[in-house]
């Protein structure tokens, strides 16, 4: 398969990007909840508006009533998502959660996903439980009682938490913190008696909560596919949440770079359009190189996973890593070429700055899966 | 079977028969590759009859038409044809300048007696060839070169010098950029293609900070050249004065193929294979050289997605026309970052300039060669500025 999008692709992209910019844009989402201090972070009309759009059921295999699309298809909302820095909750709903569920029962299909798909309801991951990702290690546990399980520990920085109606929680059904074998992914519902949600506000002002469970009683078919055998489904989530964070770093990128660009034809200093000067020159077109990188790697990730090939996992984590160094240039570079204003509230490119910050953290940084890519390699 | 699963059964079967398993391995220094020329004399026999055979196959150059010495592969043929290579780790048959460049200028620009003769030579590995282009005070600025030949009727008489010929003191002939006209910078220089044996035409080999010479100070002292070499065969290539056209081409072509490259060995990952190489010394990688080869090979898979990604777009007609630029200045840094660490890996061992064990020093030699990758071509500073006016459209002379 050529790496650019077939026509149906391209077709998705442009009603994606004018819907984006028309109704997720800076003003209308992320700066509107911010500055009223919305304690979910996003907009709930706006994902009602996505669901019609056909976004938030677009991972849902045909047969659960989804669109059945691939991670290609997901990754062109994204990368609107990420130019729009619109605030929204469908790379943990609609990608990450519903991952998951699509390894599960058809009684939790049927429980979960109708909401899902129409835009009623809002899922979150609980996977972390110390301030860096790190999956291998779990150690929140769920001991057998009765029928069902009973949950105790706990996860920190479940983005949009307190905003879900259900929570994705990995624990340990048996084993030790480190084992490979021995995890089990629950669904649980927000009212569950004995979760205390205690939700923080992050710098790129979307909502994380640090949640507790203390002695969370679950029913049996609370469970996402079987007992001990969370793992793969875990890391299946994990690989569709990663190429999805990347693709919505290609957007932020993207958006830094063109606005930064755009200033460079506008700004005036010493006479002459700051674009002009050699030294800035350089730099931009190093980073129009970097840019364009990062989102071939990524369109490269997300076929492999669409193929179900071996190399997705070394590609999805080169892909991570690479959007996270992108990304992060994009940003830098876009504060820096603004100058003084780039420093201000009122202007964008601060927030482009932000919204880089929590997405290079998420799922795992660029050393993270630099690391990664070399334990793949056998190094 | 479609045909071209029946062409790659073929192509397999061909393989089999012709390429000999000593022609199977890698090429380890340019004693291993036959260039072809006058004066070429083969390495060994397994050489001479891999040549042998893709020469009379058309294989030496497989997608350039029949009549001129190819094998007239459609493109997905072509691929087949590359894929069976590699697959058995097959060398180049015929390496040279003619079949890179001068080819490919010829094809476009040449006229049909011009292709007839010129390309079947190069095809057949009879005409080594060499590229004249920089001079000593025209590198990234090469339109300012002044090699100068004066109209003499039916010949000029060149006069001048070039610098950087790859090559020239092995080759034939010349494919030379010429001043033909002092009043106009770009409508002023002509492509003409001399015999190097001519009298007025010396070389002298500059010996490199690798300690090899592949490149040549090229001299032209009253050099005739003839306007025609018979009939529909005139001694330049597309018109007079507008050589830069071709030229600029060439360059083009020429940034393409360097990012092409982009898929190959320079640059699959390191790490692995500097940690077997260590392994077999008693060495360790430090951590931190560890973390570097890791962001190294990050970057280098990603280029590698790239490359895949340029190359589909190209072939589709998509992506922006000065694209090859980018390739070309990630691919070069990316290639000099990657001799870096080997250097780094390979420790005090890496520094041996010429016992047998470590082949004469190959890395030392090939890490200092790759200085060059991101100034020949076109620097990388050449690269950014291109980028920066033609894709990023900023402002300024």
């Amino acid at each position: 398969m050529p790496l650019f999008h077939t026509e149906d692709q391209a077709m998705l992209a442009d009603s994606a990007s004018g819907f984006m910019a028309e109704e997720g844009n800076i003003n209308k989402q992320l700066r509107h909840w911010r500055d009223r201090d919305c304690p979910d972070g996003f907009g709930h009309a706006l994902w009602k508006q996505m669901a019609e759009m056909g976004f938030t059921g677009m991972l849902v295999a045909e047969d659960d009533g989804g669109l059945g699309m691939g991670h290609v298809e997901a990754g062109i909302v994204l990368e609107e998502i990420g130019r729009n820095l619109t605030p929204s909750p469908f790379l943990t709903s609609s990608v990450l959660a519903a991952t998951a569920l699509g390894h599960g029962s058809s009684d939790l299909k049927g429980r979960y996903l109708p909401g899902l798909i129409e835009g009623d309801s809002v899922f979150a991951v609980a996977i972390d439980e110390t301030a860096k990702h790190r999956p291998s290690r779990i150690s929140t546990k769920a001991e057998k009682s009765g029928n069902g399980f009973k949950l105790s520990g706990s996860k920190s920085f479940v983005i949009q938490g307190a905003s879900s109606d259900m929570i994705v929680v990995a624990a340990r059904t048996s084993g030790s913190d480190e084992d490979e074998d021995g995890i089990t992914l629950f669904a649980v519902p927000k009212d569950a008696s004995g979760m205390h949600q205690d939700p923080v506000r992050l710098v790129d002002s979307a909502m994380a909560s640090h949640i507790k469970f203390d002695g969370v009683e679950l029913d049996g078919d609370a469970v996402i596919g079987e007992v001990d055998g969370g793992r793969e489904i875990l890391n299946a989530m994990l690989a569709a949440g990663r190429v999805g964070v990347a693709a919505e770093g290609v957007g932020v990128a993207q958006g830094a770079m063109d606005m930064t660009v755009d200033y460079l034809k506008q700004r005036k200093q010493f006479g002459k359009l700051i674009g002009e000067f050699q030294s800035l020159q350089h730099r931009a077109a190093h980073l129009y190189s970097e840019v364009e990188i990062a989102r071939a790697v990524t369109i490269k990730a997300q076929q492999l996973l669409d193929e179900g090939a071996p190399s997705a996992d070394l590609m999805t984590s080169v892909a991570k890593s690479k959007v996270a160094k992108a990304a992060g240039l994009a940003v830098k570079e876009g504060v820096q070429m603004h100058g003084g204003i780039g420093m201000t509230d009122e202007y964008d490119i601060g927030l482009y700055m932000k919204r880089d910050r929590a997405l290079a953290e998420f799922l795992g940084d660029a050393y993270f899966h630099a690391n990664r890519v070399a334990e793949l390699s056998g190094y | 079977m479609s045909d071209l699963e029946n062409f790659r059964q073929e192509t397999r079967t061909w393989l089999e028969a012709n390429c000999p398993q000593e022609m199977r391995q890698p090429v380890r220094d340019d004693g291993d590759v036959y260039w072809g020329g006058r004066n070429a004399t083969f390495q060994s026999d397994a050489q001479k009859a891999w040549f042998e055979a893709a020469r009379d196959k058309g294989y030496t150059v497989p997608s350039w038409p029949k009549e001129y010495g190819g094998a007239g592969l459609s493109a997905p043929e072509a691929k087949v044809l590359r894929q069976e290579m590699a697959r058995i780790g097959a060398r180049p048959p015929l390496s040279s300048f003619g079949i890179w460049m001068l080819g490919p200028a010829l094809l476009k620009f040449g006229t049909e007696g011009q292709k007839k003769r010129f390309l079947n030579e190069i095809a057949r590995g009879e005409i080594r060839w060499c590229q004249g282009y920089s001079e000593p005070g025209s590198g990234s600025d090469l339109v300012s070169m002044q090699t100068y030949g004066e109209d003499k009727g039916d010949h000029w008489i060149v006069n001048g010098q070039k610098i950087w010929t790859s090559y020239a003191d092995k080759a034939d002939w010349i494919f030379c950029l010429v001043r033909t006209n002092k009043e106009d910078k770009y409508k002023g220089i002509t492509f003409m293609l001399f015999d190097m044996t001519g009298d007025g035409v010396s070389t002298k080999p500059i010996l490199l900070i690798s300690g090899n010479s592949p490149f040549c100070e090229t001299f032209f002292d009253n050099v005739s050249v003839p306007k025609s070499y018979g009939e529909d065969c005139p001694g330049f290539v597309g018109e007079i004065n507008r050589g830069w056209d071709v030229a600029k081409y060439l360059l083009g072509h020429e940034r393409e193929m360097i990012s092409g490259m982009g898929g190959g060995e320079r640059t699959t990952a390191i790490g692995t294979a500097m940690k077997r190489h260590a392994g077999k010394t008693g060495d360790e990688i430090d951590a931190v050289l560890r973390s570097e080869m890791a962001l190294f090979d990050v970057d280098a898979l990603a280029f590698t997605a790239m490359a895949e990604k340029f190359m589909d777009e190209m072939k589709a007609g998509k992506g922006h026309p000065a694209l090859p630029n980018m390739m070309k200045y990630v691919g070069t840094e990316i290639n000099k970052r990657r001799h870096e660490l080997m250097m780094s890996a390979g420790g005090s061992r890496a520094l041996e300039w010429e016992s047998e064990e470590t082949r004469g020093g190959k890395a030392p030699r090939d890490w200092l060669r790759t200085k060059a990758n991101s100034i020949e071509g076109g620097t990388s500073e050449v690269m950014l500025n291109v980028i920066s006016k033609r894709i990023l459209e900023l402002p300024g002379g």
